[in-house]
């Protein structure tokens, strides 16, 4: 908090306003020389003003007082970006690894910036990434998508579509969350990493736009009552394999995405084609997706049967575990960050369930003793991020900041006591238990784990 | 008029013979794949084994490919950590009897292999020909799928050395599996019909049942870990990784020192942005040298610097063995030359 005088735009017009208690003792018992220094160290503190400007700040911000370049000269014409990009400014905000986590950057993650990022859109070039043999940019004019049966009597007629094609048939766009298996996953047995970006980066939330994948197998004749399940794979070097149930398909609510905010799928994402598959771990939703077998049973897919499965404290593993249960964190104020000032703050943050829509977030400043009730950001989608905001004045003594979804199922998010009751610490998977942010007086807040 | 009815009226009759089914109502969109690319695509082998191909191999035979297209990331015994968590180790001969990996609960196994946890050898048969060797996947014949499980079956005891694996008997081997009763899928995290109608799982029925309580919820708060001092600093400088403006700031977490260290971070950042650190490990071999080994190599020669450049610039192969390392094109020149510089000051 002694950076406050460092803060863009808080004036300091008359030297009292900045001088410390023991400063203005001084003053009154009439010492003044000192006076002139701090008027040359708050001029130096901001950008190293000359003299004449710090006499001007005592009237006001210079900011206001002198119009800057951009409000005194021409800016630049359009299409100087034909395909633009953020401010120079926002250049901290990246997609990050976490160093250790993976030996080799083809079979790695990389993490998204939950801690600067607003509403519940993630900017397709901040989506977080994981990929198992590297990703590549297919061109699409040359990738295929085929559907066929596991046997013959499960399906008319095995087919292929182009890209071509399948952007003829009917689209839905809908907006979804995609969280990977393991978010969270560093921080089973203990805490682990430092900010929300490396806790809970592994979640992103896009609009995709695509055919629902029961449009084609329906056009290829599926059995309905035989094939029971699905079975998608990329057109990487892993192929990446995984079980999906028909009963998702059926709903509709499973899709063919070409389509990513509005533009194609980025090839880290998928291009150009993915499957979307809701409120289902991040593995399932194969990236480009090349092949769909309708079968009768499930196929025990190397990511299905060597990982993305629970270790429970019995030795047992949770096999076909798929669905995202409710959890919720704070983006604003999280771990790694500090709090400028005492006073007003909006905290805000996510909330999702892969069972359907959120109900209510309640946020703790006090660790989970009392818990007053978040405002939820509308419209409140099915299985896509909710934000959710509350008013809070940091008196400046130390607090924890939780917070806890419930979904409309009226399941409540547990905390890290009762997750672990149950499925112990060395798990890696769905880890959805309420995180802590704790505060200390200097205004730094870290991560720790509540029982 | 005549030319137009003739026409709907031919659609007409064609509808109001086939109504109702969806089944081919998109017209012009797909086609029929034909057998052969069925045949192509289509090579997923599942629990049962359906989808198997056809063929055998034996552990020797194993034990030369591996060596040969697999030790270089995975170590000759399938144990290295290097590249991924070890393939093999960890089970006992008493764990093929129980069929349960001992190791799991008990806490004794110091790290999850994949033989400790995989329940159906389908799953390596399958992934190991889709996916492997990771630089050059589907590379392999069913034979040598065959041959490299025998020899992996074989390291981990379930197969004696003489053991020639096929398809005839796969399905048997599958029953000595060290973890082949150590999965459940009594859960409520399957999205489809449960169990009790021929589907997965207890039907979604979740396994906590926290209270959306309000006020008084607990006596106190109790602190299970915080974040380690090592771990605050392990991500590098916090300060950077947020904006300059807005209610919050990065809390600065590194001095100037360490600062230096990030910006070395930063050239391993684009060493694996780059591609390189798939096949490159700092100390040791992946499929190209490790980096200190090739400081090793070019200690003294001035000229190192311009030759690696222009060597990983194009690609070749012959001073390391007779793996070529592919032209690295799609990186620029500038960082070419950075991650060169990088490797001979000893990537630090
Ligand atoms: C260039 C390095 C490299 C080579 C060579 C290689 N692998 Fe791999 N292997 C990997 C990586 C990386 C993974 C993890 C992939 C992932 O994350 O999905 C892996 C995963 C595996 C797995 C799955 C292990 C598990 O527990 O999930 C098996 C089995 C495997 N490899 C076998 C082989 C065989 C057999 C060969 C030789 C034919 C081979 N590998 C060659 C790098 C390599
Ligand atoms: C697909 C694997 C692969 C990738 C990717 C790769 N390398 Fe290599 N690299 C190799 C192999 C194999 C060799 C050994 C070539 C030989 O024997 O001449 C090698 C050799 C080298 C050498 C030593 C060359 C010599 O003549 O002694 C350097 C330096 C090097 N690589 C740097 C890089 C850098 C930098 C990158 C990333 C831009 C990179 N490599 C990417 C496989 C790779």
């Amino acid at each position: 908090m002694g950076e406050i005088n460092k803060q863009p735009g808080r004036l300091r017009a008359a030297p009292e306003n900045f001088l410390s208690e023991a400063q203005i003792k001084d003053v009154a018992a009439g010492r003044r020389d000192f006076l002139r220094k701090s008027l040359f160290a708050a001029g130096a503190a901001g950008a190293a003003l000359a003299a004449p400007k710090v006499v001007r700040a005592a009237e006001g911000d210079p900011n206001i007082l002198e119009n800057p370049p951009w409000t005194t000269s021409l800016g630049q014409p359009v299409a100087t970006n034909p395909y633009g990009m953020p401010s120079k400014y926002e250049s901290q905000l990246l997609r990050r690894e976490s160093p250790g986590l993976a030996r080799v950057g083809g079979a790695s993650v990389s993490f998204c910036p939950l801690q600067g990022l607003f509403g519940i859109i993630t900017p397709s070039g901040l989506h977080f990434e994981r990929h198992h043999q590297g990703w590549h940019d297919i061109d699409p004019s040359k990738h295929r998508l085929m559907v066929n049966g596991s046997d013959d009597s499960l399906l008319k007629k095995a087919k292929v579509y182009t890209l071509d094609e399948l952007m003829r048939l009917p689209s839905v766009s809908r907006i979804h969350f995609i969280e990977c298996g393991a978010n969270t996953g560093l921080e089973w047995g203990n805490v682990a990493v430092p900010t929300v970006q490396y806790t809970h980066g592994m979640i992103s939330c896009s609009e995709f736009t695509g055919v629902p994948l029961k449009v084609l197998l329906e056009d290829c004749g599926v059995d309905y009552k035989k094939a029971r399940y699905v079975l998608a794979e990329g057109a990487d070097g892993s192929s990446m394999t995984r079980t999906i149930p028909m009963e998702m398909v059926e709903s509709g609510e499973v899709f063919v995405a070409y389509g990513q905010n509005g533009e194609m799928l980025r090839p880290e994402n998928g291009y150009p084609l993915r499957l979307v598959v809701p409120g289902v771990q991040g593995v399932s939703w194969v990236k480009w997706l090349r092949r769909i077998e309708v079968g009768d049973k499930p196929y025990a897919t190397k990511d299905e049967a060597v990982h993305y499965i629970d270790l429970l404290p019995s030795g047992q593993h949770r096999q076909y575990s798929s669905i995202q249960e409710a959890k919720s964190v704070i983006t604003t104020p999280s771990g790694g960050q500090t709090l400028l000032d005492k006073g007003f703050y909006n905290v805000s943050g996510l909330a999702w369930s892969g069972r359907g829509r959120i109900k209510q977030v309640d946020v703790s400043f006090d660790g989970g003793i009392n818990w007053q009730t978040a405002r939820l950001e509308g419209p409140v989608q099915n299985k896509a991020l909710t934000r959710f905001n509350i008013s809070w004045v940091w008196d400046g003594s130390p607090a924890i900041l939780q917070s806890r979804a419930m979904d409309e199922t009226g399941f409540v998010q547990p905390t890290y006591g009762q997750l672990r009751k149950v499925r112990g610490t060395k798990s890696i998977y769905h880890n959805n238990a309420i995180q802590s942010w704790k505060v200390i007086e200097s205004g730094e807040v870290s991560n720790v784990q509540v029982l | 008029m005549f030319r137009f009815s003739k026409p709907l009226f031919v659609f007409a009759l064609f509808f109001g013979s086939t109504v109702a089914i969806a089944f081919e109502n998109y017209s012009g969109v797909g086609r029929a794949a034909t057998p052969a690319e069925v045949k192509a695509w289509d090579i997923d082998v599942r629990p049962d084994f359906k989808g198997l191909p056809k063929g055998s191999g034996n552990v020797e035979r194993g034990n030369e490919l591996f060596e040969e297209k697999c030790a270089s990331c995975h170590g000759s015994f399938g144990e290295s950590n290097e590249v991924f968590t070890p393939l093999a180790g960890g089970t006992t001969k008493d764990d093929i009897k129980t069929g349960n990996v001992k190791g799991l609960s008990s806490g004794e196994l110091p790290q999850r292999t994949t033989f400790t946890k995989v329940a159906t050898i389908s799953t390596v048969f399958d992934y190991v020909q889709r996916a492997m060797p990771w630089t050059s996947p589907k590379s392999l014949k069913p034979d040598e799928v065959y041959a490299i499980l025998a020899y992996l079956l074989n390291l981990q005891e379930i197969v004696p050395a003489d053991f020639v694996l096929s398809d005839k008997n796969i399905a048997d081997v599958q029953k000595l599996l060290p973890n082949r009763n150590g999965m459940t899928t009594d859960h409520g995290l399957w999205p489809g019909a449960p169990a009790k109608k021929g589907g997965i799982g207890n039907g979604g029925k979740p396994d906590t049942a926290n209270k959306a309580c309000m006020k008084n919820c607990k006596p106190e708060v109790l602190i299970g870990s915080t974040l380690p001092e090592y771990a605050r600093t392990a991500h590098g400088e916090l300060a950077d990784q947020y904006r300059s403006f807005g209610p919050v700031r990065g809390t600065r977490t590194l001095g100037p020192e360490a600062a230096k260290k990030a910006a070395n971070a930063g050239t391993l950042e684009l060493a694996t942005k780059s591609g390189c650190m798939a096949c490159h490990g700092m100390k040791s071999k992946i499929v190209g040298p490790g980096y200190s080994e090739v400081v090793a190599r070019y200690q003294g020669q001035t000229d190192a610097e311009s030759r690696l450049i222009a060597k990983v610039k194009a690609g070749g192969q012959g001073v390391w063995g007779s793996i070529p390392m592919p032209p690295n094109a799609h990186v620029k020149d500038e960082d070419i030359t950075t991650l060169v510089k990088w490797i001979l000051n000893g990537s630090k």
